[in-house]
């Protein structure tokens, strides 16, 4: 099969860079898998249960970076209990032991404990970038030992995590000799930064380009930062609070004057609305802005910003912008690609911050947009059908109507036909969430025509198993399911227990899949977790299988039942 | 309420599909038959994407059942179950209950939720001009979820939310309720009082005409000691201790569980229980 020496071939497979490529092209003949086993570097995991981790090291001896998923999708909303699972410290003692040359580790819905990121820290000598999304279970201790242990650090990235701040000085553990900071994301950080430890390390730190700071770092001491790095290419700033009139304000005006190379922006963690035209000098070069952590800006200051932004392609923003305001962004961002718009007020009531109209204005506007998430409260068939027509790239379509059974309020029409028109029109969907009143119609469109759909979640839709099993007959790609508070019972979940095999995951919470359903589907599947999370011991075990079940996870795996279960885990 | 969602209006279930008009019966079952048998000529069906909407009677009636306006009254009943994501109902006064006590909904992070919340608390920033809707929908924020204890939330056992176990003596089935959802002792036993003891249609209420009756009877506040009942928790050395001792930040920080407990099971809880028993003979008849 080879015409070429191994050699020729492995420089070859380094363009090949994917995940799903290099899977591929592993799969050609023996000779190919061998050699690119021993060349895969990036080792993507999606689900930390899957596989174990002296499972990968056997496979791939060299690997360097490491993508880890831990908790379904579902824990981000509370849904799945605090203890169930997605420990990372026996992968951290097992690539230790084994004396893997780690570089890279980036983590998503995972717990991570102060002892792993120590043991971490002492156990990689080239480790270089840490990137910790969704995670818990550590707290400043742990990232003292990142900074003071790493010592070629280049990426320290904290996005969304519930850190434990223990008020220490953890930054001033990174050692003078640290000077290869690339990246430094401390935004979800609540507790109290040494302010002049952390300039000094920003001024040490030439290559620095990315940098998020926390709220607690306010306005006078951004000034400071900024003027040791203006190279900076993205920047989230702390606190925006200033009297307008003041020095400090006018310094940090003139500061971002000089900061020509700023392409993303976000932050505002607190932020005084009429400090906001600071910025406007930066506006036009910005491709990225991130406000949707930007507390009670008015509308207006948001137009007024966006109107300067005329690069954008990536804009995340709240509700308060209000569909006018999304009008101005469909005429002023030209280049947008990708919008989220989150609720401001979650449990408000009537408030109508942005409806449809915002959405029908984007979509003619924006001709490049491929990717939304969009809480609103209220959505139309006429509306999703016109979005249709102007949009079809969609690859990612998240709408969540903060009422989930919403009807289209002008027809009083389920949202059937507006959401079937989005899976048809757009044939590169791979990403799709649903709400609002929907019938089991939705689901057969989007078993027709959603032919590239790798993830789908329902909440509060259907009539019937038929729902699901249009869905799973139809979806070929499908990966990832999640349902929530879904009439989908047994017939649906059984009817193909194959297909399981060829997704990731599924799970199903508050539907009608009883107990006896859920273990004649884990019989005789060795490659398949069917998980039962049994809180308050809803569930007796022994007796009747006609119970539903209140949550279950169910995931192909290649090493059996975890472990690392807790007690209200069952495995059947 | 047995049966899965229960969405009002599609109460109907698979019946609403079929039950309507015959054109459009025949149109849903034209389409079911091809996509079965071939899928890949799904481009050539024309499922009236795009149509009328709204128009056409014949549409209209197919759908009619599920046309009824939906309310936000018959959202928590549409969650229906014990086990359901209602259980962590807790009915706040007159407002519409709906959105806020389903778990897990609407669906943001819960880092991103947390920190709304803190927003909605802290201080505005200086001359910002709030209109009064902000002002009155930051105030519901302020109400329905996290308040000035979020701090100590942070260490305690019990995640993000302060979801614990609630049960009550008598019956085997537990609820549970959000701490982070109060602010002191007060709510925390109005809500239980009308999660356990209440008279308003819920969904344990079904059937139990008679016991409610009962139960508003025996309705009076927990925290005092004029109940049947009195209300204890579990704190994090496994001792059972009365609620109301402690300061309430300190209370969350240590609690594990709650029990509501038969008041003549609930001796020796402490010192400050005798005395309220003392207090309680005292009372002039």
């Amino acid at each position: 099969m080879n015409y070429f020496p191994d050699e020729v071939i492995e420089h070859v497979f380094g363009f090949i860079t994917s995940h799903k490529e290099r899977n591929a092209v592993s799969l050609v003949c023996k000779s190919w898998y061998k050699i690119e086993r021993m060349s895969r570097q990036r080792v993507f995991i999606g689900n930390c249960y899957a596989i174990s981790p002296e499972g990968v090291i056997a496979r791939f001896p060299e690997l360097k970076s490491l993508t880890l998923k831990g908790k379904p999708h579902f824990a981000d909303f509370n849904l799945v209990p605090h203890d169930w699972g997605g420990i990372l410290y026996p992968w951290i003692e097992a690539f230790a032991k084994s004396r893997v040359g780690l570089e890279e580790l980036r983590l998503k819905r995972m717990v991570v404990s102060d002892e792993s990121l120590e043991l971490l820290s002492k156990s990689f000598v080239n480790f270089k970038a840490l990137v910790l999304v969704s995670c818990e279970g550590f707290s400043t201790d742990g990232l003292a030992a990142v900074a003071a242990n790493c010592r070629f650090l280049r990426e320290l990235d904290l996005q969304e995590n519930e850190v434990e701040d223990h008020r220490g000085h953890w930054i001033s553990r990174f050692p003078e000799s640290c000077t290869s900071l690339v990246s430094l994301n401390l935004a979800c950080l609540k507790g109290e930064i040494n302010l002049s430890a952390l300039e000094r390390l920003v001024a040490r730190s030439p290559n620095l380009k990315s940098l998020r700071l926390s709220r607690a770092v306010p306005l006078d001491a951004l000034q400071k930062i900024l003027m040791r790095a203006p190279q900076l290419v993205d920047l989230g700033t702390g606190s925006f609070v200033h009297d307008p009139a003041s020095d400090a304000y006018n310094k940090l005006k003139a500061t971002i004057l000089k900061c020509k190379s700023i392409k993303s922006l976000s932050g505002f963690l607190e932020v005084a609305p009429r400090c906001l035209s600071a910025i406007h000098p930066i506006c036009h070069n910005l491709t990225s802005l991130n406000l949707s952590y930007a507390p009670g800006i008015h509308g207006n200051d948001l137009i007024k910003l966006i109107q300067h932004c005329r690069k954008l392609e990536r804009l995340w923003i709240l509700d308060c912008i209000g569909d006018k305001g999304l009008g101005i962004v469909a005429s002023t961002c030209k280049e947008l690609q990708e919008l989220r718009v989150f609720p401001s007020d979650p449990y408000g009531v009537g408030n109508a911050a942005v409806t449809e109209e915002g959405l029908v204005a984007i979509s003619a506007g924006c001709p490049k947009l491929h990717s939304l998430l969009y809480f609103c409260q209220q959505m139309t068939n006429a509306a999703l059908i016109t979005v249709a027509k102007n949009c079809s790239n969609f690859t990612r379509f998240r709408l969540c109507i903060l009422d989930p059974i919403r009807p289209d309020p002008v027809t009083m029409q389920p949202l059937d036909e507006g959401f079937g028109a989005i899976v048809q029109s757009c044939k590169r969907l791979r990403r799709l969430s649903l709400s609002g009143l929907l019938t089991d119609r939705v689901f057969l469109y989007i078993g027709m025509y959603a032919e590239q759909l790798e993830m789908l979640s329902i909440a509060f839709a259907g009539d019937s198993d038929k729902g699901m099993l249009y869905v799973l007959n139809g979806c070929k790609k499908l990966r990832k399911l999640e349902i929530r508070d879904s009439p989908f019972g047994d017939t649906a979940l059984l009817m193909d227990v194959g297909k399981y095999e060829t997704m990731r995951s599924l799970w199903m919470s508050s539907c009608e899949v009883t107990l006896g359903g859920c273990k004649t589907l884990a019989k005789n599947r060795p490659m398949l977790n069917v998980e039962i999370i049994n809180e308050d011991d809803q569930i007796d075990f022994s007796s009747d299988d006609r119970q539903k079940v209140g949550k279950m996870y169910l995931y192909r795996t290649l090493v059996g039942p975890r472990k690392d279960a807790p007690e209200f885990v069952w495995t059947l | 309420m047995q049966g899965g969602l229960c969405l009002v209006g599609v109460g109907g279930g698979g019946g609403g599909g079929k039950g309507g008009g015959s054109a459009n019966e025949s149109t849903v079952s034209k389409v079911e038959k091809d996509y079965d048998h071939h899928p890949a000529e799904s481009d050539e069906l024309e499922l009236g994407l795009g149509l009328s909407l709204g128009g056409g009677k014949s549409k209209g009636s197919a759908w009619g059942e599920c046309g009824r306006i939906l309310t936000a009254k018959d959202f928590p009943s549409a969650v229906s179950g014990t086990k359901r994501a209602a259980d962590s109902v807790s009915h706040e006064g007159g407002s519409p209950p709906s959105i806020s006590q389903v778990v897990g909904w609407p669906p943001i992070r819960a880092y991103r939720m947390n920190s709304l919340v803190n927003q909605a608390k802290a201080p505005r920033s200086e001359e910002e001009k709030v209109g009064s809707e902000k002002e009155k929908s930051k105030d519901n924020l302020k109400k329905k979820i996290c308040n000035g204890n979020k701090t100590n939330n942070m260490f305690n056992e019990k995640g993000h939310l302060g979801f614990v176990k609630v049960n009550i003596d008598g019956l085997p089935i537990g609820r549970k309720v959000d701490l982070n959802a109060h602010a002191c002792y007060e709510t925390l036993a109005q809500t239980l009082e009308e999660m356990f003891f209440s008279s308003t249609p819920t969904i344990n209420s079904i059937g139990s005409g008679a016991e409610k009756k009962d139960s508003a009877a025996k309705t009076s506040k927990l925290l005092d000691g004029s109940s049947e009942f009195v209300l204890t928790y579990e704190d994090k050395e496994g001792d059972w201790m009365l609620v109301g001792d402690v300061p309430w930040g300190m209370f969350l920080c240590s609690v594990k569980r709650l029990r509501i407990m038969r008041t003549s099971e609930a001796n020796g809880l402490g010192p400050i229980f005798q005395e309220r028993n003392e207090k309680q003979k005292a009372k002039p008849v």
